[in-house]
């Protein structure tokens, strides 16, 4: 019967087709919003994805994410690094800055200037030259989304069409002088700023003067040493916190998660492609069940058991949460696929469609028990009475 | 089978049914004797209400009864438990109903093929058999199209088809003219008269339409639960009848 089963579903084309488009929609809202929250919210600590040396991540104490920045003084390091247990531990600047293109456009861009003789904490990947060109005096390094957008010259110096930002322009930071050595393929961060590499010391030259220019400070522990030792050795003894870095990761997710109303926000979208779930394809299915009522009296009467029916209703439930679940799957994998990363966060892990599979089963079941509720109490002799 | 032996496909005697509970409580049978000699079609008359269908319903195990006595093939049907009673209708029913009820996803031959593949037959020996039968009510070449395009008769005939494709002993009819008009409802009966006779089968059905009374070997007049009188197609009394109006259901309960 499995076979009249899914003829009866697929014959019925206008309720196939709404139950599907309503599961295809529900899935797609559900993880596509998901995506795009966890590619959100990956952004909020990419610098810290970017930075795999740092095994510690020092900062003032009310410091209360990555970019919440609380700059110390620019003595902390040494004090940090008088502490024992640790390798290495070097100062990192992270702040705003004016930059001045060569055709006079300024833009307002994130500047990390990180310690000058170690380089840790520099680009993941360099797209044109090496990071030992920031030793080079001026030097900085300028993220290629940025040459492409925010660092494209409408004016080139040289006169001609419009051109990226490249390889040996000159640039002004602040007012002073700088010189394009590498473009590098940074992982994007929640602020929108084009994001520019230097050393630790240049960078403190180019912002504004203050007392205290360190953003924070990077570390690494001895080997055999424990880390989370070592961070409440640092705490007690510099009344800085620190922080191993899966710790500083959540403490940064967690930041814009509880603070911030932007779960909120695609909460609402994920619980309303759930309703939308439920009042079309839920509705449609449980209606179309109904539609066959007679049907399956007619059989019941012919012969078929309870159980038999039953089957037949979860097999035409389980057909469409399949399809449906497939075609808003396919949709949201094509939408990923498609949108370029620089303008949309899109993140889909492995645990998103576990969850749209979840819910797209749930509206099934509980539309298909609804129905089958009505085929289980569906007398036979029914059928006699029109 | 033991019906065989006594010539009777159907006995039933003082067949009580009511429905509900209380003062909600309703009497469909009061206390019903009907009779079917084996190779004979018998028809139920009688006003809205009278029981004809909750009797039907008894005869052909969708309803249990109450009390009373039935034999339908020398089976009570109302004494099998639910699955056995179910698996009884399947081998031994066919259906045919007022409003067809043929499933419109399914093709034509596809619907007739029902009983079959819920009998557990293979899907192609089903198809191959069930045009056979398809053929034999004049539906041959029609077996693809969907039921909806059919006119009501030949939607009565492809469920007479679907009826009969099992070779069920026992056919029970409800109204299966009273959708059709005269000329279609005369071939329909016809088609049953000639498909489903045989002298290990019979034919019951429930119908106002007198135009079809001329088929039917013997007539059960049916009035408040119970069957008032037996006669011919012509009108005649019958002789022989079973005894009728046996002891009221209230004396049981």
């Amino acid at each position: 019967m499995r076979i009249f089963a899914l003829k009866m579903l697929f014959g019925d084309s206008a309720k196939f087709y709404g139950i599907l488009l309503g599961l295809g929609f529900a899935t797609l809202l559900i993880s596509q919003q998901s995506s795009i929250f966890v590619g959100l919210m990956s952004r909020t600590f990419g610098f810290i994805t970017d930075t795999p040396q740092a095994e510690i991540w020092i900062a003032d104490p009310d410091q209360r994410y990555l970019d919440d920045n609380k700059a110390l003084r620019t003595t902390a390091v040494q004090r940090i690094r008088g502490i024992e247990g640790l390798e290495w531990a070097v100062p990192l600047y992270k702040g705003l800055i004016m930059v001045q293109l060569p055709d006079g456009q300024r833009q307002m861009s994130q500047v990390i200037g990180i310690d000058d003789s170690s380089l840790i904490a520099g680009p993941s990947r360099m797209l044109e030259g090496t990071l030992d060109d920031l030793r080079r005096s001026d030097a900085i390094i300028v993220d290629e989304r940025a040459c492409r957008r925010e660092f494209m010259l409408k004016r080139p110096p040289e006169g001609g069409p419009p051109r990226k930002l490249r390889v040996g322009d000159v640039v002004e930071l602040n007012e002073l002088r700088a010189e394009v050595v590498g473009i590098c393929k940074a992982t994007q961060t929640f602020q929108s700023q084009p994001v520019i590499y230097t050393t630790y010391n240049r960078a403190i030259q180019f912002a504004p003067p203050n007392r205290r220019m360190t953003s924070m400070i990077l570390a690494k522990a001895a080997p055999g040493e424990d880390v989370d030792a070592l961070c409440a050795r640092i705490s007690e003894r510099t009344g800085l916190s620190a922080f191993p870095t899966d710790a500083y990761r959540e403490k940064t997710l967690q930041y814009w998660i509880r603070e911030t109303g932007i779960p909120i926000n695609f909460g609402t979208s994920i619980i309303l492609g759930f309703v939308v779930g439920v009042a079309v394809a839920g509705q449609m299915f449980y209606n179309f069940t109904l539609d066959n009522l007679k049907y399956f009296g007619a059989m019941k009467a012919m012969g078929a058991t309870t159980p038999r029916l039953l089957g037949m209703v979860s097999m035409q439930a389980a057909t469409v949460a399949v399809l449906g679940f497939g075609l808003g799957i396919g949709i949201t994998s094509a939408f990923g696929l498609t949108v370029p990363g620089d303008r949309l966060a899109f993140r889909m892990t492995w645990h998103i469609p576990l969850v749209a599979a979840g819910a797209v089963t749930l509206i099934c079941v509980a539309s298909a028990a609804l129905g089958m509720y009505r085929v289980f109490r569906l007398d036979p002799a029914d059928v006699f009475k029109g | 089978m033991s019906a065989v032996a006594t010539d009777l496909a159907i006995r039933a005697r003082a067949v009580a049914k009511a429905f509900g509970k209380g003062d909600s409580r309703v009497v469909a049978l009061h206390s019903a004797d009907f009779d079917v000699p084996c190779g004979e079609m018998a028809m139920l008359v009688g006003p809205s209400g009278c029981g004809k269908t909750t009797l039907i319903s008894i005869i052909a195990g969708l309803l249990a009864r109450d009390h009373g006595e039935l034999s339908v093939l020398g089976t009570d049907p109302s004494a099998l438990s639910g699955d056995k009673r179910t698996s009884w209708r399947l081998k031994t029913v066919g259906f045919v109903f007022q409003q067809f009820n043929l499933i419109p996803q399914l093709s034509v031959v596809e619907n007739v093929a029902v009983p079959l593949v819920l009998g557990g037959t293979r899907m192609s020996e089903a198809i191959e058999r069930s045009s056979e039968m398809m053929a034999r009510v004049g539906l041959k070449g029609r077996e693809r199209g969907s039921p909806i395009k059919l006119s009501g008769g030949q939607q009565q005939r492809v469920a007479i088809a679907r009826a009969l494709v099992n070779s069920p002993k026992i056919l029970v009819c409800d109204e299966p003219t009273s959708a059709l008009d005269g000329a279609t409802g005369q071939s329909v009966m016809e088609l049953i008269a000639e498909t489903c006779r045989g002298p290990d089968r019979a034919v019951v059905i429930v119908t106002h339409d007198e135009r079809i009374f001329r088929f039917a070997d013997r007539i059960a007049h049916m009035d408040d639960g119970r069957v008032d009188r037996l006669t011919d197609r012509d009108g005649n009394p019958l002789d022989g009848a079973a005894p009728q109006g046996g002891a009221p259901m209230e004396q049981h309960a």
